[in-house]
This record gives C-alpha cells, sequence and structure tokens, in this order.
C-alpha cells in the first residue's frame, strides 16, 4: 500500500516534471500541481494563523480561477501542525515527501520556521515564511516575505524617540519566551545603546505561551514608568496571550498618552474581541494596514471580504486583513510569478527565479524581492490604535526599505553576507 | 512655517470675529497643518480661552472631526456641524477625510482642555481637571492655573492645582521657587511626583546634576523619600491584591475538584474539561443575549452563571452514571477513564464551536477599575471574580453543612457502609456530589472567561493547577483547599515581582514537591477513622 502509493506519487511528480519541461496548454485543466499550506489551526497559535491559512485558499482559488500557473490546477494540501512545534518539522516532512508539494506557504513563530528549516534544507523544499521575525537566518530554501528587523522593530523605536512618538528615553521589551522576542531584545538592546540609552532604562520581562494573568507584570511596567522619564513598551508578545494582555492593561488604565505600547505582532485579527476604546493610541508597527488607503488595498479588501462571506468563515460579518495576510497573498503571487518565469516547478529553478520579481502590493507600494537576500524590500508604517479596532497610520517610510536579515547591532554580523551560503544539497 | 503660524496669530487677534464662531484660522491648522502647526493652533485656541474650543477640541481627540473639502465637520454618528459656524451641515458631503489625532496630539488636547474646564463653575468638572492636569500641564497653562488656584474654595482642587504650579515651577529660575515646588511635591503622593523629583537628582549627559543647587537637591531627596515610604504602601497592596486575585481563581478552579477528588475520591482527569464547558457555556449564553436582547446585553453574565452550573452538572452527571460509578475504588482505571473521558470532550467542543478561541466579552459594568490609592487601580473584573469565588465557597459550605444532601455526602465520604446500612441510597449521592462538583467547575468557567482566553484547550491550563491547590490543601475537606488556593496565589504573585513569571511558575512547583515530601497528607489532614477506611 505505502510503496504503491509512493510509486503513484512518483509518478505524478515525474509527469509534472516533464510537462513542466515543455509548456503546454493544450490539455491545461487536467494537470494539478500540490501546494502545501502549514499554518496552525488550533492551540496557542491558531487566532492569528488560522486566517493565513484562509488567505492562503483565496489566493489559489483566485488563480486557478484565472487557469491556474502555467495551465496547472493549484490543489492546496492544508495540514494542521496545532502550535506544536515538533509537529511543524513532522507535516513539513509530510508534504515534501508524501503529498510531493511544489512549495509549502507556512509558519508564524520563529520556533516553528526554526523546526521546519531543517527539513526543508534536506529534502530542498522551498517554504514561503510570511511574517515578521528576528532575521539572523539566511536559508537557500526560504524566501522571507514578512519583514527584518531594520523593516519594523528598529524604525518603531526610532519613532517611539522622536518628539512626534512621545520622546521615550526608557523601555520594557515585554515578549514571549521563545527564540524572536529574545533575539528581536537583544538586538533592541544594543540598538539602544548606541542611541544612549542606559542598562537601567531597560526593562525585560518574558511570560510563557499561553500566560494569561499579567496583573503584576502590568504593575511593574506603571513602577518602572513612574521612576522618571518618558517610557514606552515593546511588545512582542504572541499569540492569543495579547487578549488578557490588552484587557489588563485597559483595565489598569495604563493610557498610551502616558505609556505607549508598541506591539510588533498584534494586527486587526489579534484585537478582535478586545474592547479597544480604553486602548486608543497604543501603536502597532507593519508593512501592511487594513486602514491604508489605495485601489490595490480596497480591491484586496473587497476580495476577502466576500471570500469571507462565500466561505462562512468565522467572524465573516467583520472581515479584517493584516499585514501577513498580506504577506501570504504577497508570497503566493511571487512564486506563481517565477514558476512562469523559470518555466518549472523545480525548486531551484524557481529559487533562481524568484530575485528580482516585483508585486503591486495592497500597501500601495511595488514591493520587490531583493535580488540576492532572499527578503522583501517593504513600506514600514507605524499606527496608533483606533476606538473601531483599526490602525491609523501615524508615521511612514517614503518607499520600500531593503531587509537587513543580519542586524548590524548584533556583534559579528558584519562578516556575514547578505545572500544564503550555497551549502544546500543539490 | 513660523511666520505663517505668527500671521495666523495676529489675524486671529486681529480680526473682530462673528460672535458664533470659532477661531477659523486655528481650527484649519489643526485640521490640516502639521505637527508643529497644529500645537501651536491649539495654544491659540486655549489663549483665547474661548469655551466653545471645549466641545470641538474633545471631538478631536475622539477621532470625530472630519474635513470635506476645505470644511471642517464635526460628524456624530449621522448628523454632522461646522466647526467653525456650528452650523449643521446636511446632507453629509460624500468625500469626507478623518483627521488623525496621535497620541502627542491628544495628551496636548487634554492638558488644554483641562486648562479650559479650570473656570468651569461644577466643582466635579473641575476636579476632573484639575487631576488631569496634576498628570502634566503645559508651561503655557501656568498663568491660568495660577488664576484658577487664586480663586478656588475646594481645598481637594486647590491642593492639586498647587501640586500642578509645583510641578511647573521646577524648572523656574528662581531658588526659593524651586525650593518650595520641591517641598510641595514632597507632601502629595503620587507616582507623578516621584518620577519629577527622581528627575531633579539625575545627572545629565556631561555627569553634571540636572539640579544645579545644591541645597535644591537635597531637600529634593528629603521629599523623594517620603514620597517614596508612602507610594510603597500601595505596591505592597497592590501585590497583595494581585495574590489574592490570583489565589481566588486557584481556589475557585480547585473547588470543584475538592468534592469530586477531596470527598469522593475520584481522581478526575477530565475536571479541566468541564471548567472549559462552563466557559463555553457563558460564550453560548452571550451570543444569545447579542441576538435576542442586546438591552440587556451588560447582564448576560448574571444568566450565564446558572446556564455554566447546570450545563457542566449535567455534563457531570453523564459522565458519573455512565463511567465512574462502575469504577469506584479502582483509582487507576479511573484516572485513565477520566482523561479519555476529558480528550472527547476537547475533541466534541472543537467539532461543535471550531478549534479557535471564540471571544467572551466583559460586561461594561467589569471593565475598568477603581483608583484605590494613587498607584494603585483595582480592576472591576478582578474584584468581581474574588466576590463570587467567596460567594461560591459559602453556598458549597452551607450545602454540605446545612442541608440533607451535604449530611449525606458527609456520611457516605466518613463510612460508605455504615450509611448504606441506616439507609443512605449511597449510588444516588454519589451521583449528586459529583454532579455538583462538575457544576461548580462550570461556575469556574464562567468566572474565568472574563479574564482570559475560552478556547478548546482551557482546562488543560488549569488541571494541574487545581490538583496542587487540593493536594497541598489536604485532602478530605474544604478549608484546605480555600487556605491552599489563596496561600499558592500570594507565594506565586510575591515571587513573580520577585523573580520573573517564568521563574516563578518553577519556584512554586519546586516548594510544593518539598512540601508535599514533608507532609504527604497536605495542610489539613483528617483525624480518625476516615483516613484509615
Amino acid at each position: 500500500m505505502k510503496r504503491r502509493s509512493f510509486v503513484k506519487s512518483l509518478a505524478v511528480a515525474a509527469s509534472i516534471a516533464v510537462a513542466g519541461l515543455g509548456s503546454s496548454s493544450l490539455h491545461a485543466q487536467q494537470k494539478t500541481v500540490k501546494v502545501g499550506i502549514l499554518h496552525s489551526l488550533s492551540g496557542t497559535m491558531a487566532i492569528s494563523e488560522t486566517v493565513l491559512k484562509d488567505v492562503a485558499l483565496m489566493a489559489i482559488d483566485e488563480i486557478n480561477a484565472k487557469g491556474g500557473v502555467m495551465g496547472y490546477k493549484i490543489e492546496p494540501v492544508v495540514v494542521d501542525p496545532a502550535s506544536n512545534w515538533p509537529l511543524f518539522a513532522e507535516k513539513a516532512r509530510q508534504l515534501l515527501t508524501q503529498d510531493k508539494v511544489a512549495v509549502v506557504f507556512g509558519c508564524w513563530t520563529s520556533v516553528s520556521r526554526k523546526s521546519v528549516l531543517p527539513v526543508f534544507e534536506e529534502l530542498n523544499g522551498l517554504l514561503f515564511y510570511p511574517v515578521q521575525y528576528e532575521g539572523e537566518e539566511l536559508s537557500k530554501n526560504v524566501f522571507y516575505t514578512g519583514a527584518a528587523p531594520n523593516q519594523q522593530a528598529i524604525p518603531a523605536v526610532e519613532y517611539l524617540m522622536s518628539k512626534e512618538g512621545g520622546g521615550a528615553t526608557r523601555f520594557v521589551l515585554l515578549g514571549t519566551d521563545y527564540v524572536y522576542p529574545r533575539t528581536t531584545n537583544k538586538i533592541l538592546r544594543a540598538f539602544l545603546k548606541s542611541k544612549g540609552v542606559s542598562d537601567a532604562d531597560i526593562m525585560e520581562e518574558y511570560t510563557p505561551f499561553g500566560h494569561s494573568d499579567y496583573q503584576t507584570i502590568i504593575a511593574k511596567i506603571k513602577k518602572f514608568s513612574s521612576e522618571g522619564k518618558k517610557t514606552a513598551v515593546i511588545s512582542t508578545i504572541n499569540g492569543d496571550s495579547n487578549v488578557p494582555f490588552y484587557k489588563e492593561l485597559g483595565n489598569q488604565g495604563l493610557k498610551a498618552t502616558d505609556v505607549p505600547v508598541v506591539a510588533f505582532s498584534v494586527g486587526e485579527e489579534e484585537l478582535r474581541g478586545v474592547d479597544t476604546k480604553p486602548l486608543v493610541g497604543h501603536l502597532a508597527a507593519w508593512n501592511y494596514f487594513m486602514s491604508l488607503k489605495n485601489p490595490e488595498n480596497d480591491a484586496f479588501k473587497k476580495k476577502w471580504a466576500d471570500y469571507a462571506k462565500a466561505k462562512k468563515l468565522p467572524g465573516a460579518d467583520k472581515p479584517l486583513t493584516n499585514d501577513p495576510m498580506e504577506a501570504t497573498y504577497i508570497g503566493i503571487y511571487m512564486w506563481k510569478a517565477a514558476v512562469e518565469k523559470a518555466k518549472s516547478f523545480d525548486t531551484d529553478k524557481v529559487i533562481a527565479a524568484m530575485g528580482g520579481q516585483t508585486f503591486k502590493a495592497p500597501s500601495g507600494f511595488t514591493v520587490k524581492m531583493d535580488e540576492k537576500n532572499h527578503h522583501l524590500w517593504k513600506p514600514v508604517f507605524v499606527g496608533e490604535v483606533q476606538p473601531n479596532g483599526q490602525f491609523n497610520v501615524v508615521w511612514k517610510t517614503a518607499g520600500p526599505i531593503k531587509a537587513q536579515p543580519w542586524s548590524p547591532f548584533i556583534p559579528g554580523n558584519e562578516k556575514k553576507k547578505d545572500e544564503p551560503e550555497l551549502t544546500g544539497k543539490k | 512655517m513660523r511666520l505663517r503660524f505668527a500671521l495666523a496669530v495676529l489675524l486671529a487677534l486681529a480680526a473682530v470675529r462673528p460672535a458664533l464662531a470659532l477661531d477659523a484660522a486655528a481650527v484649519e491648522k489643526l485640521a490640516f497643518g502639521d505637527a508643529e502647526e497644529r500645537s501651536a493652533a491649539l495654544r491659540v485656541l486655549v489663549a483665547e480661552g474661548d469655551p466653545r474650543a471645549a466641545p470641538f477640541l474633545a471631538a478631536l481627540a475622539e477621532g470625530e472631526v472630519q474635513t470635506a473639502g476645505k470644511r471642517v465637520l464635526v460628524v456624530k454618528g449621522d448628523a454632522a456641524t461646522d466647526a467653525v459656524t456650528g452650523e449643521a451641515v446636511s446632507p453629509l458631503p460624500a468625500e469626507r477625510e478623518d483627521v488623525i489625532a496621535n497620541n502627542r496630539l491628544r495628551r496636548e488636547i487634554g492638558a488644554a482642555l483641562a486648562s479650559l474646564k479650570l473656570v468651569s463653575p461644577d466643582p466635579r468638572v473641575r476636579l476632573a481637571a484639575a487631576k488631569e492636569l496634576a498628570q502634566g500641564a503645559d508651561p503655557a497653562a501656568l498663568p491660568l492655573i495660577e488664576k484658577a488656584a487664586a480663586k478656588e474654595s475646594d481645598p481637594g482642587i486647590r491642593s492639586l492645582l498647587e501640586f500642578s504650579l509645583a510641578a511647573l515651577e521646577l524648572a523656574s529660575p528662581d531658588r526659593e521657587k524651586r525650593l518650595h515646588a520641591v517641598r510641595t511635591l514632597g507632601a502629595a503622593n503620587s507616582a507623578a511626583a516621584r518620577a519629577m523629583l527622581a528627575g531633579l537628582l539625575e545627572r545629565g549627559s556631561g555627569g553634571e546634576f540636572r539640579e544645579p543647587d545644591g541645597d535644591v537637591r537635597a531637600e529634593a531627596s528629603r521629599s523623594l523619600r517620603s514620597v517614596e515610604s508612602r507610594l510603597a504602601w500601595g505596591e505592597r497592596l497592590g501585590v497583595l491584591f494581585t495574590g489574592a486575585s490570583l489565589g481566588s481563581i486557584l481556589m475557585l478552579a480547585a473547588l470543584g475538584l475538592a468534592i469530586t477528588y477531596g470527598l469522593m475520591g475520584v481522581i478526575n482527569m477530565a475536571h479541566g474539561e468541564l471548567i472549559m464547558i462552563g466557559a463555553y457555556a457563558t460564550y453560548v449564553v452571550q451570543n444569545l443575549f447579542r441576538a435576542y436582547a442586546p438591552a440587556a446585553f451588560d447582564w448576560y453574565l448574571l444568566a450565564a452563571i446558572p446556564v455554566a452550573f447546570a450545563a457542566a452538572a449535567l455534563v457531570g452527571l453523564l459522565l458519573e452514571r455512565t463511567v465512574i460509578r462502575w469504577l469506584y475504588g479502582r483509582p487507576l482505571e479511573t484516572l485513565l477513564a477520566t482523561w479519555g473521558a476529558s480528550l472527547i470532550l476537547i475533541q466534541a467542543v472543537r467539532s461543535l464551536f471550531g478549534a479557535q478561541n471564540v471571544q467572551v466579552e466583559n460586561p461594561a459594568w467589569m471593565s475598568g477599575g477603581i483608583q484605590a490609592l494613587p498607584n494603585l487601580v483595582l480592576p472591576w473584573n478582578r474584584i468581581v471574580i474574588i466576590v463570587f469565588a467567596f460567594a461560591v465557597l459559602g453556598m458549597i459550605a452551607l450545602l454540605l453543612n446545612r442541608t440533607r444532601l451535604g449530611l449525606f455526602v458527609r456520611a457516605v465520604t466518613q463510612n460508605r457502609p455504615m450509611a448504606s446500612c441506616v439507609g443512605v441510597p449511597t449510588g444516588r449521592i454519589d451521583a449528586w456530589a459529583f454532579a455538583l462538583g462538575a457544576g461548580i467547575a462550570g461556575l469556574a468557567g464562567a468566572a474565568l472567561s472574563q479574564i482570559g482566553n475560552v478556547g478548546p484547550d482551557l482546562g488543560q491550563g488549569y488541571i494541574v493547577d487545581s490538583f496542587m491547590v487540593v493536594v497541598v490543601g489536604g485532602v478530605g475537606q474544604l478549608a484546605g483547599t480555600v487556605y491552599a488556593g489563596l496561600g499558592l496565589g500570594l507565594v506565586n504573585k510575591l515571587l513573580e515581582g520577585w523573580s520573573g513569571a517564568v521563574l516563578a511558575k518553577i519556584t512554586v512547583l519546586v516548594l510544593i514537591i518539598v512540601f508535599i515530601q514533608k507532609r504527604p497528607q497536605g495542610l489539613f489532614a483528617l483525624k480518625g477513622r476516615a483516613v484509615e477506611a
């Protein structure tokens, strides 16, 4: 049984490869290509990741309706790694070896990405990772469509230190206890030091995944902020802990005009179901906000609202879009463009065709995949929470900026090359 | 830009404005200008002291101001008024842009509004304004505050105003004024005073003190100490309150288990899922209220309490009748069976409601908190849960000690064969007691839905804590659960303040292991024959 299905899938893969070489549009609709979607649909990260699965399916439907990729119909394979990091690796292996997917769109937390990375490198798979992250990684097999620290964290902190942002000189670095917040805070601490902020003016706090009692931490922040100087909180809390955190923040009356909180993993979706009136003025930094006004975004929002309604998704009565959804969407279309340029689904050929791809993104800018470093050039926005749960952009970059996966604020990084080492197996 | 601003001020001062209109130039600057122009325009409006500016500024801070072409509108719902003339505008222009107020502007508007309101005849409005100013006033407001402080008759408001004055005088070039300011701040007990005093004692980038005068510095450090010693009380009470809050949650989660495990001896691994069912019952009631009685939405929680109890009790009853009653006296099998039941319940909820968390909203009266001390806010949802936990405890105590069912439960717990001999229907009593324990778990779920996330895995997070509380408290009676729950909450919060959330959790677990080794029977042990039975 096992052998037979293996042989069968091998045959399918072979036929795809053969057909891929000579592009034919004659019997276009019969041929399919499998694409993996690897997002937690349960557990602590489901709050953030479920919509990424849905937006990926929407983009795939859209592409299929217009004739697919090179005449191939995309067949999505959705798996649920359940916010369980080792399970991510298992599911990734299953997608690559059993389902023989051409590409995988997935992961949110850096710990899940780190856990699937060896699988993708070993099997020479292709992963599109759609979330802002801490950098310090560059794999030939991964394209990062979210922000690197210099496209999110650093500009946000610069904004907080500016006169417009309140002129903060004292910082609380608050996060969930895993690799992304720890590394980001390491970078931020070095950055703040370079700006003349002393260690005594930086407080670092971590909580476990799924933590729900933020009383002590908010009390600590209040005390820390009352010890003189303007204080700001930089939150890298991930997942559903954000709901109790913001609830407690509102209840304890810590107002944004006194101590602004800027979050890197909180978007429109995470604030759904939180009473945002006490949170007005708290900030988030992203490369896209739902409130942006431009024709691409209007079209994107409309597509999503229609799709959510048609599929009766939970929350379809109030459809929300956010940054990682935009990044997923960009990723899928760029992959399509690269496949069509390479005229092949072969991993190495697609990787080679990815560099320099551009896409007119819902952020209103044309974003470009860097020729070398596998990251997107992205615009940066800082937004303030409004009473309706949306963000109003209060600061933005003039245009897309280049990603620096190796942060210059971590010693030793200056020697690292701005492109993946080509040591991956053929 | 500065020239333009000066021009605007001149124009504003020179123009004889129509009696009903706000300063049009300033309004326009506020709506269309950049950050600097907006703060300047704001100062113009405040300096004019026009009381009609207040509602406009409030609307601006609330995000209710929009522009249509060159007109500035205040839009509330479907009704719009022209910000300058105050006339109603209808119909609403189709093309409108929001005027965005950011934190800086909101902060400035707050202070500006406060100084405008200082002249209000209503003492409550003045008090609110004085409180706002005490958070940090603009130096431009100094003359206004001085005037208001001189006229103020209410001592509470006056002391707040004097505090704001002192805060502004810290920057005065006059040494005597600064000394006086430092003394005034020392008498206040607010976190803002501490921040200002601490700021004086800091050194600048060149190593020189912010405050050049040594006497003022000495006075400042004296004042700082007295403010800090008073604020320390707020902090200590804060730790006690958070400890009590966590303790009451632990106690609530464990009370149901204290009955099913403590009294009946059933190792009920599905206890956490019974809590989860209570939380989901609350969610269902919330949705029903939203759909059928939106006017009474704020009170859905009251209706949810009995529903949560009934739902969990029903599931508990089913569980007891179908699984557990065949397994009395076989703890290992009970453990496995109830664990299996817990997985079934989780999956059932997942299939019914989806794997994602569902949103349970706090009713309006549970949002916010009361300012107990200048640096201590007690959130309403925590207070309500503490009260609720003790109410549930009181009910259980009454039920067990004052009713026939309670008497039977105690009789069966102490000596089953003897109770059976005198005619107590032990089987039925077991079922009722288990349903009671399950129902109380449901109540805990209703309470937990107000502070945490509600998802299929909700119960998993509380099962370990619940067993911990019951075991530490001592199996077999309720008092131990109460002391253990509150005690563990307090210890956890004390440690958390000192070592962080991750380490505190570890330390508490280590302490419990050591405690159980020294005293396996828990805090309160049953004495006598029941122990051997």
